[in-house]
């Protein structure tokens, strides 16, 4: 077991690696930061102080490597634009993002399995066939149409809920939350909504298509068999079963919801890091992109050597046989 | 009955039974044609910008502009026809879905077939860099593309391909390394064929079914993610306006009423991406043997 992990570990860290040129180098390749940072009709020393102090004139391979050995000490640089620390900045909206995501891939979990359990379990049925309706909609329709539907219908036509922003805030342990209060509440609802249609669409659709193979299964016939009422047998065995699918799913959703927040968040102008990652790609505000994507990078990075290790903890073949 | 024929009349047998996925078909394919056929159809050219009469502007359906027919989904905020602009979208947007996913399918196969027909070392570096890039999600990836990368037509392929190669590539591998344990390729490996035509002739057809499945669904998915690109104005450019960038101009009018501009192109797009995503679902649970009692 110790040696699996450790190889992993290896694996990671050369992921990263690789990671941090790819991105250090395509970032590079995006316009001229110059041309953003300085005004054209700038005097020429003050250019060259400007380009110097950014460290602009040096090897690109130089910029890298002061930018590795400084990332590794927390340090990502300033933001062009913003003129403030990035990883302070990026932590600064972390949180709105955060809130977001947890609200939406939490929803989707408690809603979307029970749905897709029953769906599994009466896949004939008139309620299942609606159920399976409403998760292919969710899959199909593109998260920016979701959002302009429920800001259409609920704020604009019957004007219950904001269309935007993140409302009143409260300071818990030094950070700004949106659900502490009725207003911020009103907020997020919209948003984290958005959010989860996707989420909760694929939610129903891994716990039916896991209770569909399930009940087909002796388990089921022997428990049938032994008298258990079936309340029990959906409790105790399908959702036993289909939660290790989900729970893995679950982790790797909370990862990528962070990404997929970019287009609910500029949809709903939420202040969080989507709407700063789309921002500074349009403004080419190189450092924040760099430490944003590579920020992403070490999360997913984090999260699949988590899941590997968890699996192999479960499953003693993984760590045993050959590593594919 | 002729053998080679029964698997797919049988699989077509099955498929209609299902009304809604035989619905969807007929949807595809009748967007499909009147998208390849909207010059004849559309009562105005919406890419030519000297045809375009401000005085038009922001029209509700029904309107009868300057040009002298009638607007039935109204216009946009450049007096562009929508009706028009709604059926040339839906061409980019099918060209776009089509060429990403058909791109992204022959990449995807070869990598994914090659490194279980090869196996060893190439094996595990192909998997390893597509797990890597499955860990990201095809949004952002397409986002950080597109802006490296620059606006326009191919460069948005591009940036699709790339976002979507690694699913027909995992799927591929997948199938691929399942038949190649079985004994009828370990028996052509046995007799004097070349590697290429026990590829092309005995391996490939077997790994078809998983990815036909997956291309349905990356074609709508390409549609989709071309949709959310031209939303955030990243996609192509705008004299050419896709569904997504009509839809993202008609979003600021949307709040004082106007709200044809962005609904009607959107509905479009889902119809189409919906009825793609019924017919991948129909044969993906038909190609499911988990499924057959």
């Amino acid at each position: 077991m110790l040696g699996f992990v450790i190889q992993r570990f290896l694996q990671a860290v050369t992921v990263m690696a690789v990671m941090s040129v790819i991105v250090f180098v395509g970032v590079y390749a995006i316009g001229n930061p110059i041309d953003v940072l300085i005004p054209p009709d700038a005097p020429q020393d003050i250019r060259a102080r400007t380009i110097a102090r950014f460290g602009l004139d040096r090897p690109l391979w130089e910029q890298y490597f002061i930018f590795i050995r400084n990332a590794l000490s927390g340090d990502f640089g300033r933001s062009f634009i913003y003129a403030m620390p990035v990883l302070q900045l990026i932590l600064s909206r972390l949180p709105a993002t955060l809130e977001l995501a947890l609200a939406a891939v939490l929803g989707a979990t408690l809603i979307g399995v029970p749905l897709g359990i029953f769906a599994g379990y009466r896949p004939h049925s008139r309620a299942a066939r609606v159920i399976m309706a409403v998760s292919i909609l969710g899959f199909s329709m593109p998260t920016f149409w979701v959002g302009l539907v429920l800001i259409l219908t609920f704020a604009v036509s019957l004007g219950w809920l904001p269309a935007g922003g993140r409302g009143q805030t409260v300071t818990l342990f030094g950070v700004q939350w949106s659900f502490l209060t009725i207003n911020g509440l009103s907020h997020l609802v919209l948003p984290a909504i958005n959010l989860a249609l996707f989420k909760l669409a694929m939610m129903i659709r891994l716990a039916r298509a896991g209770t569909r193979e399930i009940m087909l299964t002796d388990t089921i016939k022997f428990a049938r068999a032994a008298g258990l009422s079936e309340a029990t047998i959906l409790r105790h065995h399908v959702l036993k079963l289909i939660s290790i699918p989900i729970v893995t799913v679950f982790g790797l959703e909370l990862g990528s919801t962070l990404a997929f927040a970019v287009v609910t968040e500029t949809i709903f102008s939420w202040p969080g890091l989507g709407k700063l990652i789309i921002d500074s790609i349009t403004n080419l505000d190189r450092p924040v992109m760099v430490a944003y994507l590579i920020l992403i990078a070490a999360l997913f990075v984090t999260i699949n050597f988590v899941v590997d290790i968890t699996y192999a903890a479960l499953d003693p073949r993984l760590r045993r046989g050959k590593v594919a | 009955m002729s053998a080679a024929a029964s698997p797919i009349a049988n699989f077509w047998a099955e498929f209609r039974e299902s009304p809604v996925a035989l619905a969807a078909l007929v949807v595809v394919l009748l967007i499909i044609v009147v998208a390849v056929l909207a010059p004849l159809i559309a009562p105005q050219d919406p890419y030519d910008l000297s045809r375009l009469q401000l005085r038009d502007a922001r029209r509700p359906p029904g309107f009868v502009g300057s040009g002298g027919y009638v607007h039935l989904l109204g216009t946009d905020a450049q007096g562009r026809d929508l009706f028009s602009a709604i059926l040339y979208g839906l061409r980019i947007s099918i060209q776009m879905g089509l060429m990403a996913g058909a791109i992204a399918l022959c990449i995807g196969a070869t990598l994914g077939i090659t490194a279980a027909f090869v196996g060893g070392r190439i094996e595990g570096l192909l998997m390893r860099i597509v797990d890597l890039q499955l860990c990201f999600p095809a949004i952002l990836l397409a986002l950080v593309l597109v802006a490296m990368l620059g606006q326009g037509k191919a460069q948005l392929i591009a940036a699709l391909v790339a976002a979507q190669y690694a699913y027909f590539a995992r799927t591929a591998y997948g199938a691929a390394s399942a038949e190649r344990r079985k004994d009828y390729i370990e028996a052509a490996m046995a007799t004097p064929l070349s590697s290429r035509r026990i590829v092309f002739r005995h391996l490939l057809p077997n790994c078809m079914p998983p990815l036909i499945v997956v291309a349905t669904v990356q074609v709508a998915n390409a549609i989709a993610l071309e949709a959310t690109l031209s939303f955030l104005g990243l996609g192509l450019p705008v004299t050419e306006p896709s569904l997504g960038m009509l839809i993202a101009n008609g979003f600021q009018y949307m709040m004082s009423g106007r709200y044809w501009i962005s609904v009607y192109p959107g509905i479009a797009l889902i119809v189409l991406i919906v009825a793609i995503n019924l017919v991948g679902d129909q044969i993906r649970d038909q190609l499911n043997p988990r499924l057959k009692r």
